[in-house]
């Protein structure tokens, strides 16, 4: 028998039974609409998360001064004050794959605006560090270079200190303090949102040229990190290989020993958190597929009963001629039509399911081809694997006695 | 018991292979938890090429453990079987459904249709077991219902069939794969007594035709529609008879009042 005729004549049992078989088919639609919405929502959220990363740069790497062990003590990152200004110049002037660097010192102080107090981060740097970061100015502008040479008392704040301090005045223009010193506000950046490698707010920040800080808050003539950008992403590997040669050189650091700085490259973290949603994505699409396999479970228990039923069918195909396989292969194809078609409507389902959770939630659902066709796959082993049991419980039927059955 | 010698047996075998059935010291047994029950013992008989025979006996005599193994549904315990100059006792489960698919009609009391399945997909349902194509099989399978008379019917389902005619669908059905013998298990026994020998003159007819039948029944009265009668009691052939004074049952039916209600 060819395949055609035995799809059709599954097509025709399943018929006569509507009420069940759709009620059968409803556990593989639920399952395999729950693994198409599930695997949709994580990798919506996959792709906005590399979306960030993408947006914050993927070509940067950061080089932050590094961690050192006094009498056995073992300091953390950025104990080191060997990260200086003339490393950042030698870094731009002797690593071909940088394209641009900004040097990076911070504090967390509280900062003050009439009545308004907040604690945040102060980051004193360069004006390029915004072009480095791709960060744009919701108002106003960058420090200039000239305020970092006179290290003038300018600020530039981010969004959820323009929240916290401003609420509805307009910051530009206005004096906030910190440590006691006056700052005018020259720009506010627009809204970054939350880092997506390092999960912190990136808007809760206000930044301010790195000699002031330097000379008129902290004190320290040290570097706490340089922000540099390579070429391309591609190079950043190469700026990688490149900044640590050098710096090792700089800081005379011998063979074997470990460096008194680190450099972490974005590819790197975006690598980590394609990672993370991968994960994610599957162990939502692991949960999902527990309705699948219960819906699989369905289909079993209805081949059962059907085989039950129609033992005397069984017996009259045997007796004129039908072999084991025959009957295996009928009931089987039963069983896979029900899943394959229960798996059809289940896309259709899973994808309006998609949609329904990207407009109420306002999530990034991505339906890729390849989880429809995964879906596919699976709904179609589904019914290969709880059809086979009843099936073969069919093919093994004695003809004389499946004859004789009422 | 009586039973055959190993070189009766073979001289049994090169006997001339005219026989479409010969059956040759066949045994059978059942085990029923503690007891053994012997259904068979010790069956040999040689049915040829065109013969009509009725097997009768009571219900526990091995009729109907004989008319399974003759329809290659069940295996003999001992003994052996060949259909067509073929041992059947020595072959597996796809070769006997092969056998039964293409050497053996059945047609059952019940008459055993599939429901919801019209009369013509039901006399096709073989060819789909066969190497025969779609075309071919419902070519086939219209030419059986014309010879049964129910060329006009083909798309009815069982449920609107009277009890005569679903029998006639199954008799088509076991005739489409032109079959070497057609097995009737008590094609009568659910039907009255005119349909009954309405049914009786079809398999008359197929006999002329030259189709080899076996008729299983416990009505004397269709029993001598056959051409030959074997009675079996307790496991073993208690007779073996031909028919004498025989009537057709085109004959019987010219003089039986059609019924009016």
């Amino acid at each position: 028998m060819d395949l055609i005729a035995v799809a059709r004549i599954a097509v025709r049992a399943l018929a006569r039974n509507k009420m069940r078989s759709s009620l059968t088919m409803l556990g593989i639609i639920i399952g395999v609409g729950a693994v198409i919405a599930m695997v949709g929502v994580g990798q919506g959220a996959q792709q906005q998360v590399q979306q960030q990363i993408a947006a914050m740069g993927s070509d940067i790497l950061f080089v932050g001064s590094g961690t050192v062990t006094r009498g056995g003590t073992h300091m953390g990152w950025g104990a080191t004050k060997t990260l200086i200004y003339a490393d950042m110049l030698a870094i731009l002037r002797e690593c071909p794959a940088v394209k641009a660097a900004a040097p990076g010192s911070n504090t967390s102080t509280q900062v003050v605006f009439s009545n308004d107090n907040w604690a945040t981060r102060i980051n004193g740097t360069e004006p390029q560090y915004f072009d480095i970061r791709n960060w744009p100015f919701q108002e106003g502008t960058s420090f200039t270079q000239q305020d970092v040479e006179m290290a003038a008392n300018v600020a530039v704040i981010g969004e959820s200190v323009r929240k916290n301090l401003f609420a509805a005045t307009d910051p530009l223009g206005q004096t906030i303090r910190i440590k006691s010193l006056p700052f005018k506000v020259v720009g506010v950046l627009a809204q970054k949102g939350t880092s997506a490698a390092m999960g912190d707010d990136q808007d809760d920040v206000v930044l301010v040229p790195i000699t002031t800080l330097q000379k008129k808050i902290t004190g320290q003539d040290w570097l706490r990190w340089i922000m540099v950008s390579a070429t391309s992403r591609q190079s950043s590997y190469a700026a990688q290989e490149q900044i640590t040669s050098l710096l090792r050189d700089r800081h005379r650091i011998r063979a074997g020993q470990d460096d008194d700085f680190m450099v972490r490259n974005l590819a790197d973290m975006a690598d980590l958190a394609d990672q993370a949603g991968s994960v994610m994505t599957m162990l939502l699409a692991s949960i999902a597929s527990v309705s699948l396999v219960v819906g699989g479970i369905g289909i079993m228990n209805i081949m059962l009963v059907s085989v039950s039923e129609r033992t005397r069918e069984i017996g009259i195909r045997m007796a004129i001629g039908a072999t084991e396989r025959n009957v295996q292969s009928q009931f089987l194809t039963e069983a896979v039509v029900l899943s394959l078609i229960g798996g059809a409507i289940g896309i259709v389902f899973g994808m309006g399911a998609s949609y329904l959770i990207a407009n109420t939630l306002g999530w990034v659902v991505l339906i890729s081809p390849l989880a429809i066709v995964t879906a596919v796959v699976f709904s179609m082993a589904v019914g290969i694997f709880f059809g086979f049991y009843p099936a073969r419980k069919a093919a093994h039927l004695n003809p004389i006695e499946a004859l004789r059955y009422e | 018991m009586v039973t055959m010698s190993q070189s009766e047996i073979d001289v049994a075998i090169q006997r001339p292979r005219e026989a479409t059935i010969r059956v040759l010291d066949v045994h059978k047994y059942y085990d029923l938890g503690e007891t053994r029950v012997h259904a068979l013992r010790g069956i040999t008989m040689d049915i040829v090429r065109g013969e009509f025979v009725a097997i009768m006996g009571a219900s526990g005599s091995g009729k109907s453990t004989f008319m399974n193994i003759l329809g290659c549904l069940d295996k003999p315990g001992s003994g052996r079987y060949f259909l067509d100059g073929i041992d059947v006792s020595g072959l597996g489960k796809d070769e006997l459904a092969a056998i039964r698919n293409r050497k053996i009609g059945f047609v059952f009391q019940g008459f055993n249709l599939l429901s919801r399945t019209t009369a013509l997909e039901n006399v096709e349902l073989p060819t789909l077991y066969a190497q025969v194509s779609k075309e071919e099989g419902a070519k086939r399978a219209r030419e059986a219902l014309d010879l049964v008379g129910l060329g006009d019917r083909s798309t009815h389902f069982p449920s609107q069939l009277s009890g005569g005619q679903q029998q006639r669908v199954a008799i088509a059905r076991a005739l489409v794969n032109k079959p070497s013998i057609l097995l009737a298990d008590e094609p009568t026994g659910n039907l009255d007594s005119r349909t009954s020998v309405e049914i009786m003159e079809i398999l008359g007819r197929l006999n002329v035709a030259g189709l080899t039948i076996v008729l299983v029944t416990h009505e004397h009265d269709i029993s001598q529609f056959a051409k030959r009668t074997i009675q079996f009691r307790d496991g073993r052939v208690r007779r073996d008879e031909l028919v004498v004074n025989r009537q057709t049952a085109s004959q019987v039916l010219k003089n039986l009042p059609v019924e009016e209600d």
